[in-house]
C-alpha cells in the first residue's frame, strides 16, 4: 500500500515535470523509430533525379543530377550529388555528411576552379538549387533531428495513415513544425505540411509512386508546393540501384573532386 | 587483328559501364571597357574577344578509370598575346581503394582564402586571361594519392614547366615596360625541363579541413627584370628562380562561420620570407525575409617582407622574390546569393592597404539566362593614392568593366 502510494506520487510528479513526454509524444517517437528501422540496412543507393521547377506563371526550369547515398552505421547518411544540368553547373558536386546530433557537414566542388569548398552549416533552410526544396528537406532525415507528437489516425485517400507532428531540434531550421502523414501498412511518408517560423503553412510535400526495392520503399515522384509563393518543384527519381558496393571511399573529398 | 582489341578491352575494363561520356563546354563573347585613357602607347580603351572551352569526359570500369580533356582558346584582335590556346586538362585517372593515380596535364587547386591564394603553387597562371592570376595553364604531372580514412597524402612529379603568359604591347592592364616572354631565363640548369616536385597531406575531421604542403622546383611566379635590348628600348624579362615553399591551409566550420587560414614559408635565392592570409566568412541565411544568403568576408593579408614587397625600386639584393601588393592589407567583402532559379550572385570586395597606400576593389556578378546562357560581370579598379614606387602604380588608371556572355553546351 505504502509502496504503490509512493509510486503513484512519483508518477504524478513526473507527469508535472516539463521534460516528461506524454503518451502522444511517445507514440510519435515510436512511429518515427519504426519507420527508421524499416528503412535500415539498404547499405548504399544511387539514383538519377530530374527536378522541375515551376513558378506562378507556369514557366518551367529543369535540373538533372545524380545522387549516391551511403548508410553509415551509427550516424546519418553520407551523400554525393553531382549536377548535370543546367549546363553551366555541370560537374558541380555536393558532398554531405549528415550527423544525428552534431551539425551536418557539406563541401561543394566548383569544377571551373577545381576547388573543394567547405560550406557553413547554417544554411539548411536555404533553397536547394533555387527550388522549393530546402537543404534540410533533402538531407537524410534522422530520428534524432526532431521531437515528435502523434496527432491522430485517419484515412488519406484509400490508405490508413498516422498523422504526427515533428519539431526540428536545430534552431537554424526554417520550420517551427511539420505535420507528417505516414501510411500504417509500410510506414512510408505520404505527405508533409511545413510550417514556417511565423507558424504559417508554407509548403506541402506529396510522395507518389512508391516502388519496392527488395524490402525498401522509395517514392519515384515528390511534389513540393509553396502555398505562399505559388511556386512548385517536382522531383522525379529514376534508376534506383541498391547495394552497388559503395564505400566511404566513394564519399570522400577525393571522390568529390573527381565527380564528373 | 583480334589481339589489339582484346588488349584494349582488358585495359579499358568494363567498357559497357561507360557513363556520362561526351562533350560539353562553353563558347563566349567578352567585352572589356576601361574608364580612363590608356597610359602607354599601343593600348586601347575597349577590347572585344571570343573564347571557346571544349571538354570531353569519359568514365569506365565501374568508375575506376576516367579520362578528361579540357581545352581553351581565345580570339583577341587587339592584344596578340591574349589570343592564345591551351590544353587545360588531358588526364587519366585510375581509382583504387587506398590510392588514386592521376597522370597527364591537369589543374590542381590548393587553398581556402579569397583575396589571394598563397598555398596554390602547382599550376602556372594564364595571366593574360585575368590579371588576378586565377586562370591557370594546364600542368603536366604524375600525381599519386595515398588515402587512409579521411587523410590523403598526395605526391606530385612535374617534369615540365609552363611559362607565364603576359599581355602584349596592346594589352591592358600591363606593366609600363612590355614583358618579352621569349627571353625568359631560369635559375635551374635544366630550365623548363627541371623536374619539380610537391607533396601535400590533407585531412578532414569534425569541422576541420587541414592541408600541409611542400613544393620544391621552379617557382611559378617570376621576377621581372628590366633589360636594355636596343638603344632606348627596355623590356622586362621573366626570371624563374628555384623555390622551396612550405604551406599550411586550414578551415574550421562553426555553424554560420567558416574560419580560414593560409600561411606559407618561401625560400628562394638564399632568402626566406613568410606570408599569410587569415579570416572568416559569416553567412546569414534568409535575409530581408527572402531566401537570399549574405556572406560577410574578411581576411588579413600579411607579408613578412613588409613595405619592400610592394616596391618596384628596391635594390637588386633585396629583389629576391616577386613583389606582392598584399603585405599589410585587409579584405572586406560581401557575397550575396539570391538562391533564385537563375542562380544569381554578387561578390563585392575592397582591399585597403593598411599603410594608407590606396585600395583595390572588385565587383563580380553572374546570372543564368534561360537554361544554357550565362552573363558575367567583373568590375575592378584602384582608388586612393598609390605611390610611384608601388607595384600597383603602373596599372592605377586601368579600372575596367568586363562583361561576358557564355553559351554552355
Amino acid at each position: 500500500m505504502h509502496k504503490s502510494f509512493s509510486l503513484l506520487a512519483l508518477a504524478a510528479l513526473l507527469a508535472c515535470h516539463p521534460a516528461y513526454a506524454g503518451p502522444a509524444e511517445d507514440k510519435g517517437l515510436a512511429i518515427a523509430k519504426e519507420a527508421s528501422s524499416r528503412d535500415s540496412g539498404w547499405g548504399d543507393s544511387s539514383a538519377n533525379l530530374a527536378m522541375l521547377l515551376k513558378n506562378k506563371q507556369g514557366e518551367q526550369s529543369r535540373r538533372d543530377m545524380r545522387a549516391k547515398t551511403l548508410e553509415m552505421p551509427a550516424d546519418g547518411d553520407k551523400s554525393l550529388m553531382i549536377f548535370d544540368t543546367p549546363a553551366d553547373v555541370k560537374g558541380t558536386a555536393l558532398l554531405s555528411f549528415s550527423h544525428k546530433t552534431a551539425d551536418d557537414e557539406q563541401w561543394l566542388y566548383l569544377p571551373a576552379l577545381k576547388r573543394v569548398k567547405r560550406i557553413a552549416s547554417d544554411n539548411k533552410a536555404g533553397p536547394f538549387m533555387g527550388s522549393e526544396f530546402a537543404y534540410e528537406d533533402i538531407t537524410s532525415q534522422e530520428v534524432e533531428k526532431y521531437t515528435y507528437k502523434w496527432l491522430r489516425d485517419e484515412k488519406l485517400g484509400s490508405q490508413d495513415v498516422f498523422v504526427f507532428e515533428r519539431f526540428p531540434v536545430d534552431a537554424s531550421s526554417g520550420y517551427t513544425r511539420q505535420v507528417v502523414w505516414m501510411d500504417k501498412s509500410a510506414y512510408r511518408i505520404q505527405k508533409i505540411d511545413y510550417y514556417d517560423r511565423k507558424q504559417a503553412l508554407l509548403k506541402t510535400l506529396t510522395f507518389k509512386d512508391y516502388k519496392a526495392y527488395g524490402k525498401f520503399w522509395r517514392a519515384s515522384d515528390m511534389a513540393m508546393t509553396n502555398h505562399q509563393t505559388g511556386k512548385s518543384t517536382q522531383l522525379v527519381w529514376k534508376a534506383y540501384t541498391f547495394g552497388a558496393g559503395l564505400s566511404a571511399r566513394d564519399f570522400d573529398q577525393n571522390a568529390l573532386a573527381r565527380a564528373r | 587483328m583480334r589481339l589489339p582489341i582484346l588488349v584494349a578491352a582488358a585495359l579499358l575494363g568494363n567498357a559497357t559501364a561507360v557513363h556520362a561520356a561526351g562533350w560539353s563546354g562553353r563558347i563566349g563573347l567578352e567585352h572589356q571597357h576601361f574608364w580612363n585613357d590608356p597610359q602607354y602607347a599601343g593600348q586601347y580603351s575597349d577590347y572585344a574577344s571570343a573564347f571557346i572551352e571544349p571538354k570531353y569526359n569519359a568514365e569506365w570500369d565501374n568508375a575506376k578509370q576516367q579520362f578528361n580533356f579540357s581545352g581553351f582558346a581565345r580570339l583577341d584582335p587587339r592584344d596578340e598575346n591574349r589570343q592564345h590556346a591551351d590544353i587545360r586538362e588531358l588526364e587519366y585517372l585510375l581509382i583504387g581503394d587506398r590510392y588514386e593515380l592521376r597522370a597527364g596535364i591537369r589543374k590542381v587547386f590548393w587553398g581556402v582564402t579569397e583575396a589571394q591564394h598563397l598555398v596554390d603553387v602547382i599550376n602556372q597562371s594564364d595571366l593574360v586571361e585575368n590579371p588576378d592570376g586565377e586562370t591557370k595553364l594546364g600542368q603536366p604531372m604524375l600525381n599519386l594519392a595515398l588515402i587512409h580514412g579521411s587523410g590523403t597524402l598526395d605526391f606530385f612529379v612535374m617534369p615540365s614547366f609552363r611559362e607565364r603568359t603576359f599581355p602584349g604591347t596592346a594589352g591592358r592592364p600591363r606593366t609600363r615596360l612590355v614583358v618579352d616572354e621569349d627571353q625568359a631565363s631560369y635559375e635551374a640548369d635544366k630550365k623548363n625541363r627541371h623536374v619539380d616536385a610537391a607533396v601535400r597531406w590533407s585531412m578532414s575531421a569534425k569541422g576541420f579541413d587541414v592541408g600541409l604542403s611542400y613544393f620544391y622546383g621552379t617557382g611559378r611566379n617570376p621576377r621581372l627584370l628590366p633589360r636594355l635590348v636596343a638603344p632606348g628600348v627596355t623590356v622586362l624579362v621573366p626570371r624563374y628562380d628555384l623555390l622551396h615553399q612550405f604551406g599550411v591551409d586550414a578551415t574550421y566550420v562553426d555553424g554560420p562561420v567558416l574560419w580560414k587560414l593560409e600561411a606559407v614559408a618561401r625560400e628562394a635565392l638564399g632568402t626566406r620570407y613568410y606570408a599569410s592570409s587569415a579570416g572568416f566568412e559569416y553567412t546569414v541565411s534568409g535575409v530581408f525575409d527572402s531566401v537570399a544568403d549574405i556572406g560577410l568576408l574578411s581576411e588579413y593579408l600579411y607579408d613578412s617582407r613588409g613595405r619592400v614587397a610592394t616596391r618596384t625600386d628596391i635594390t637588386p639584393s633585396e629583389f629576391t622574390a616577386p613583389p606582392s601588393h598584399l603585405q599589410n592589407d585587409l579584405l572586406l567583402g560581401m557575397r550575396l546569393g539570391f538562391n533564385d532559379v537563375q542562380s544569381s550572385q554578387i561578390l563585392v570586395g575592397v582591399i585597403p592597404d593598411l599603410d594608407g597606400r590606396g585600395l583595390t576593389y572588385s565587383i563580380e556578378a553572374e546570372r543564368r539566362l534561360g537554361e544554357t546562357w550565362k552573363v558575367n560581370l567583373e568590375w575592378r579598379g584602384y582608388a586612393g593614392s598609390i605611390p610611384a614606387n608601388d607595384v600597383l602604380y603602373a596599372t592605377r588608371n586601368d579600372d575596367y568593366l568586363k562583361l561576358w556572355l557564355s553559351w554552355y553546351f
